[in-house]
């Protein structure tokens, strides 16, 4: 297992943050609109750097998806931020038909996603988010899992032309990837080369999976660990190839098992060669308030619960 | 343009928008014939667009429109006016229209970027969206220092939607008076009246009450009222308001059976009301 070490712990926001601050510097053409959140989505450089190129829209949302597709068809690239709940499920016929079906180059960047948004309950955390976005056609979704990942990511979504769904998180989280990375959309990373079953994972279940890996060694295990952070398009020759290597796969997201990573995974498999997965995921039901470790644990989103999955996986190969 | 001349090319467009409908036998030709003035009067007399021509003769259309006036139909629903004015004004082949709703068209039932029709800019059709990107256009164009305005058209019945209302407060906060705002205050919608279905009450003093100057016409199909219109809600610009003109139209306008009613909103005419139809409305441009 490759040794993965943390000298930080920060927030994937945080990481947002710094990736649209150094946009405002080198790339003019980049609006940040806010609905009413600018603290929490870290705009504060951006909008101190950049006055002009912010709009505050206030609380409304289905405007502020409407404003951003009018930038864009007028030649900016808007990032239209607020929480992941809002940002989606609230807004979802705003983004089909002013965004996907108008082919506007409109950026969705959403944070406090999933269970780990924590005390605030339900009604914020989103789970079905990742489900919807993917469903919907030309659509590109990308669920980062650190803090560099999501500042790198951040930055890439800028030269690609069309809507892309970014969703990141609020807890602090380890930094484990490189500060200097290249982040490639649709581009799956191996964060570990094993032989024994695959772990696809995404956002912060990617360093569970790390931890997991770690456990599963001990046993024997010799897991292959996958960053799935681009969920559409899903990198389909990065999954196969691991997968028929290791006849076995363990899906993990903060995310409903309905529609999301597990889902696309589970399809493409079942297409081209089908086998065991067992899926790490929320099952069919609301969050609640707690810590985001209590969250993780009970809804059982954990290091713990991948192990469990990956040796009920590897009984049934 | 004069106002005859223009009245000639509302008469033919009202006929290609019964034409179109008919031979679809769907659409929406009530508020298409109540909007006809206005979109004729934005796109043959009162909008600066990019005159230059491509390759087959048709003009060219940018998306970004810099330079250039920007229209934008929120209420969608009311595509074959649209498409007829586009295509007489010279976008796309006039013939293109007899492909209106049906399958592999580019004259999608809803207007549609997505089969590259030239003219649209945005999708239109699910109510309430069109102001919000009206606003987000106003504002490139205030910081690309594009001195051209944005017009948007938006139906009373959509006043209903919450979205308007968070544009509404948008464009004046935002002091965006490049933007003209135009209300097909025509008092119908598919249900019935307006004032049965929900009532939208005095949409004037509401506007008022959100930072608008607003611009009365109190017949939107009578042409010269039309273009005066516009010429008063653009002296009104550039004054840190945005301005909107609150239309009264007959749904219908032009065909005596489909007049101010909500029956026509949205059902097309037999072969034999088309007939009756095509006998008010004088083919001027010849139809397509």
């Amino acid at each position: 297992m490759k040794k993965y070490t943390y000298t930080d712990k920060k927030d994937t926001r945080s990481g947002f943050g710094a990736g649209i601050a150094e946009l405002g510097r080198s790339n003019p053409k980049v609006i940040a609109l806010c609905a009413d959140l600018v603290a929490s989505l870290k705009l504060d450089t951006f909008i101190k750097e950049n006055p002009e190129r912010f709009i505050q829209v206030g609380i409304a949302e289905a405007n502020m998806i409407g404003v951003s597709a009018g930038l864009a068809l007028s030649g900016y690239i808007p990032y239209a931020t607020t929480f992941a709940n809002f940002g989606s499920g609230r807004v979802y016929d705003q983004i089909r038909q002013s965004v996907a079906y108008s082919g506007t180059n409109v950026k969705i960047c959403v944070s406090h996603a999933g269970l780990t948004l924590g005390e605030d309950g339900a009604t914020h955390q989103i789970l079905e988010d990742l489900a919807m976005m993917r469903a919907m056609p030309e659509m590109t979704v990308i669920n980062p899992c650190d803090y560099n990942q999501t500042k790198a990511a951040t930055i890439a979504i800028a030269d690609y032309e069309g809507p892309v769904y970014l969703r990141f998180g609020r807890p602090v989280m380890p930094i484990f990837t490189a500060d200097d990375q290249k982040f490639e959309i649709g581009k799956a990373w191996t964060v570990n080369e094993g032989k024994d079953v695959s772990i696809f994972a995404t956002g912060h279940l990617v360093w569970e999976a790390i931890l997991a890996g770690e456990i599963l060694e001990k046993e024997g295990i010799d897991a292959e660990i996958i960053n799935i952070h681009t969920i559409k398009p899903l990198d389909n020759e990065a999954i196969l190839k691991s997968a028929s290597k290791t006849r076995c796969v363990v899906t993990a997201e903060e995310h409903q098992l309905n529609g999301g990573l597990g889902d696309a995974v589970c399809q493409l498999l079942s297409r081209n060669i089908p086998m065991p997965v067992e899926m790490v995921g929320v099952n069919n039901s609301f969050g609640e308030s707690g810590t985001p470790a209590q969250l993780m644990e009970k809804y059982g989103l954990n290091a713990k619960s991948i192990v469990e999955s990956v040796r009920k996986v590897m009984a049934r190969k | 343009m004069e106002i005859q001349d223009l009245k000639n090319v509302g008469a033919q467009v009202r006929r290609d928008i019964i034409r179109q409908v008919h031979s679809s036998q769907s659409g929406h030709p009530g508020g298409s014939l109540g909007c006809t003035d206005m979109v004729v009067a934005l796109y043959f007399n009162e909008m600066k667009i990019n005159e230059n021509k491509n390759a087959e003769g048709f003009l060219e259309f940018v998306r970004e429109g810099m330079g250039e006036d920007l229209f934008f139909l929120s209420n969608g629903h009311i595509s074959p006016l649209f498409y007829s004015v586009l295509a007489r004004r010279g976008y796309f082949p006039i013939s293109e229209m007899s492909t209106f709703r049906k399958i592999n068209s580019r004259l999608q039932g809803h207007p549609a970027t997505h089969e590259h029709l030239p003219g649209i800019r945005v999708a239109s059709g699910s109510l309430g969206q069109g102001l919000s990107v009206a606003c987000g256009a106003a504002f490139a164009k205030r910081l690309r220092k594009d001195d051209r305005l944005v017009y948007v058209m938006m139906g009373d019945g959509e006043q209903q939607e919450g979205q308007v209302w968070e544009a509404v407060q948008f464009a004046p906060h935002h002091k965006l008076d490049n933007l003209i705002a135009i209300i097909d205050w025509n008092g119908q919608q598919i249900d019935g009246p307006t004032e049965k279905v929900m009532n939208n009450l005095d949409l004037k003093a509401k506007y008022h009450a959100f930072g608008w100057e607003t611009v009365d016409l109190d017949n939107g199909n009578d042409m010269q009222h039309v273009v005066e219109s516009l010429k008063e809600a653009k002296e009104k610009t550039g004054k840190g308001k945005p301005v909107v003109i609150l239309m009264r139209t007959g749904m219908g306008y032009g065909v005596d059976y489909m007049m101010g009613t909500h029956k026509w909103h949205g059902a097309a005419p037999n072969d034999d009301q088309l007939l009756v139809a095509l006998n008010q409305l004088p083919e001027t441009l010849g139809d397509y």
